[in-house]
């Protein structure tokens, strides 16, 4: 169940998507998430789902893959959706016992499910084609103009790329705890916040030692094989330009525009 | 001179309270005297909690004699300017597999020693390359390290080092946390790399049918080197061997055994062939 | 009163593609006070196997009897199962949590629902099984020793009493000292209690020492059950799967294929001591 968590795990085939620049990934991300936000109206809405889908059919990796990612956020989902549907002042539509539902309500639930879910799915591509390390090099790369205000951009991009290699590790621990606590009695389907609260205590104190225990050992393993910082290092995949990243560029401005052109004309 | 040279050496872990007083001391590594020559394969066999891994941590400069001096390849460990050298000459291989891999692709987990040492892009892909090939782990560079067995990672760990080119690899305890097929595998490729390459290897281990081949053996107990010699040697005190609490390998065991219920067999048998032929001649 | 597999297959992920089959069609049957222990290289499905002992892992096909009741009958209270057949994972340590040793092994009897005072009893009494150093009751399990953390965590799983210890590699990453401490303390309780163990290992070695039945297990099916000198005759089919039987059986078998009458299955030094003295004593 647990191994369901697809979020940000790198899915190896060989596509377009995966060949492109880091930095294109993370400039068209962030491009498409300012259009998602901009988009209010239908036509908005078929826009990104063109581009969302056609970006899926491009990078090859299995829709019901994502998908699966999708399950973990469902809860998150229904709540904000429950929340706007029933709190947004407005022209009753109907009325539910004695909660009316209004228009704006109904309008303001599709529209942030339809934002959370496309979001997610969106972001996720970015992990699902990119190696960590690639996504660390771009980011650095990017944020290169940050150094000069002294924010540490090689060390906040190695421990994001770190923090991403060992996801699927501690996903795995977390399930081997999980069960060796069931059979200690555990029950991890008790009802009642507090009850369930509790019952993580012997799950969460656990995988936090384990945490600590892998951060330790591998600290000294980085310091075992030189690592000292950013400064000096080389890359074995530095960062070049190629064409079809030119090509991403225009493609992502032109996708831009016309979500702009849509939020004017309607 | 050796290519490690260890002379009185001493370390000491402080336990403090937490005003930061002293509150007890321990000698972890207690003047321990080690020389090691290029080309050699050196094992140190002892228990938990004798020593061995923290004398190990010295050799990479990760932890500094309290006293005593300890020199890597003519270099003296406890200067600071010498450490980034010291720890590319001599690499290190841990006890955790997956504790120890920081890429998520096999091949850039290797290249990422030369990174940190500044070594060019299109070199760092031929150190790659080779190293990965020297321990046979070359179709899989584009795997992701989870899903590898224990044996593959730590063979990756190995090449990891190797990418450095070092003079010398430690290995601290590689095999504990793997089953019997991965124990062999890293050890053979330990081997392979010493006759092949001529790395200096120091193996740390709890196993003592693992140091069988070695060419010298140390044998540590609380923090002091209390045994010493060839493979044969040490084996063939096997009261001693059994009072350090280690692990006898049955064959070794048995010819002793033998040997003291008064039938003619030679002291410090390693192999089952060994006893065979001195049973039969 | 026994242990009883009916058919039982196991397929991971089914359904995604990839599908693995860990287990495939096991019929086995565990009596009673038995001290089995159950090898098998990585991937061999021999922890896939005992997670099914305790209800933890459930079947694609087939079924379990637990004391002659089916454990996936609607109605089976597969909660009470999981005290009854105790399982200490790989590396029990990482499972401890609570501020002192003492209370992380009052959590099993706690879940089982006795009060405080039984609880406490319980945990003192496991503790006592374990040889664990009375003066560290009190202590943070964090700060213990490799073996001491070991024996507080298998403490964690006795104390709930269960009437089968399976135990998955429970001398994973110990030393000799260690693990002989531990192997001892295993034998001490089946032998003293009566309580049926489950060993988990890959090593041949470790097992045949103390345990009286063998099951190999090789591609989610048993290959090889019975007793050790029974299941190392077959050392050169053990080798072929990757699994080398004692270092004494291929010796003693060496000499019995040179023509000295030596019994070719002692398994143990002491065994094959006797066996070469009795044949090569006059020299």
């Amino acid at each position: 169940m647990l191994k369901d968590i697809t979020l940000g795990q790198y899915y190896p085939v060989d596509s377009v998507v995966h060949r492109l620049d880091p930095r294109v990934k993370l400039f068209g991300t962030l491009m498409y998430v300012i259009c998602l936000f901009v988009a209010d109206h239908v036509a908005g809405f078929a826009l990104m789902t063109v581009v969302l889908a056609t970006v899926i059919f491009l990078s090859k990796v299995p829709f019901s893959y994502m998908v699966r990612g999708l399950k973990a956020i469902v809860l998150l989902l229904v709540i904000a959706g429950a929340f706007n549907l029933f709190l947004t002042p407005g022209e009753a539509a109907f009325t539910l016992w004695k909660i009316s539902v209004s228009w704006a309500g109904i309008k303001s639930a599709l529209l942030m499910v339809f934002r959370m879910t496309y979001l997610i799915i969106g972001t996720s591509i970015m992990t699902l084609t990119t190696t960590p390390n690639q996504l660390t090099d771009g980011l650095e790369k990017s944020l290169r103009l940050l150094n000069y205000i002294h924010v540490p951009v090689h060390e906040i991009a190695m421990m994001m790329s770190i923090a991403l290699r060992f996801i699927p590790i501690l996903i795995e621990e977390t399930d081997k705890i999980m069960k060796a606590q069931m059979a200690r009695g555990a029950d991890f389907e008790k009802k009642g916040l507090v009850n369930k609260a509790k019952a993580m205590v012997p799950l969460l104190v656990p995988l936090f030692v384990s945490a600590f225990r892998r951060a330790n050992d591998l600290a000294l393993a980085m310091e075992a094989r030189c690592y000292h910082g950013g400064e000096g290092r080389t890359k074995m995949k530095p960062l070049h330009y190629r064409r079809i990243d030119a090509v991403a560029y225009v493609a992502i401005l032109f996708v831009f525009a016309a979500s702009i052109a849509v939020a004017i004309l309607y | 001179m050796g290519i490690i040279e260890a002379k009185d050496l001493v370390h000491e872990y402080y336990r403090r309270d937490e005003e930061g007083n002293v509150e007890s001391i321990e000698t972890a590594v207690d003047h321990v005297n080690l020389s090691v020559q290029p080309g050699q394969f050196i094992s140190i066999l002892g228990h938990n909690g004798s020593g061995k891994s923290t004398l190990a941590k010295h050799i990479n400069a990760l932890l500094l004699p309290t006293e005593g001096t300890l020199l890597v390849d003519g270099k003296d460990t406890s200067v600071e300017a010498n450490e980034l050298s010291i720890r590319k000459n001599a690499g290190m291989v841990f006890q955790n597999p997956d504790n120890q891999i920081i890429a998520s692709v096999v091949e850039e987990d290797v290249g990422f020693g030369p990174e940190n040492i500044g070594v060019p892009t299109e070199e760092i892909w031929t150190r790659v390359e080779k190293a990965l090939k020297s321990v046979g782990m070359w179709e899989y560079r584009t795997h992701s390290p989870n899903r590898l067995s224990g044996g593959q990672k730590q063979r990756v760990a190995i090449a990891g080092v190797m990418a450095m080119e070092p003079k010398c690899i430690i290995l601290d305890e590689p095999t504990a946390m793997l089953d019997p097929d991965g124990r062999k595998e890293v050890i053979k490729t330990a081997h392979e790399l010493n006759r092949t390459k001529g790395v200096t290897i120091i193996l740390i281990t709890h196993y003592m049918e693992e140091v069988v081949d070695s060419d010298y053996v140390y044998v540590m107990e609380k923090g002091s080197v209390v045994m010493k010699g060839t493979p044969r040697e040490i084996f063939s005190q096997v009261d001693a061997l059994k009072q350090y609490r280690l692990d006898v390998p049955q064959v070794t065991l048995l010819a002793d055994e033998l040997r003291k219920a008064g039938m003619d067999i030679p002291a410090g048998i390693l192999t089952r062939e060994e006893l065979l032929e001195a049973l039969c001649h | 009163m026994s242990l009883i597999l009916d058919h039982v297959s196991y397929t991971y992920s089914v359904g995604s593609g990839y599908e693995v089959k860990a287990l495939n069609d096991v019929n086995l049957k565990i009596e009673d006070g038995e001290f089995i222990g159950i090898i098998g290289h990585t991937g061999s499905g021999k922890s896939t196997l005992v997670q099914h002992l305790n209800g933890l892992i459930q079947a694609t096909s087939g079924t379990i009897y637990y004391n002659g009741a089916d454990i996936y009958d609607k109605d089976y209270d597969r909660k009470e199962l999981r005290t009854q057949v105790g399982m200490v994972f790989q590396y029990p340590e990482h499972q401890l949590f609570e501020t002192t040793v003492f209370e992380d092994v009052k959590y099993g009897p706690k879940n089982q629902g006795l009060d405080d005072k039984q609880a406490t009893l319980r945990a003192f009494e496991a503790l006592q099984k374990v040889k664990f150093p009375e003066e560290n009751y009190d202590a943070s399990p964090f700060e213990l020793s490799g073996g001491q953390k070991r024996r507080a965590a298998i403490a964690g799983v006795i104390a709930m009493k269960p009437a089968v210890l399976i135990l998955d590699e429970p001398t994973a990453g110990l030393d000799p000292k260690g693990r002989d401490e531990i192997l001892g303390l295993i034998r001490e309780m089946h032998d003293k209690s009566g309580i049926t163990i489950i060993l988990v290992s890959h090593s041949m070695e470790d097992v045949a020492n103390y345990v009286d039945r063998i099951i190999v297990m090789e591609k989610g099916a048993p290959l090889f059950d019975g007793a050790p000198r029974e299941v190392f005759a077959n050392y050169k089919k053990l080798e072929e799967i990757g699994l080398a039987a004692p270092q004494v059986t291929y010796l003693m078998h060496d000499l019995y294929d040179q023509g000295y009458p030596v019994d070719p299955q002692a398994t143990t030094v002491e065994e094959a001591k006797q066996e070469i003295l009795r044949v090569f004593g006059n020299r």
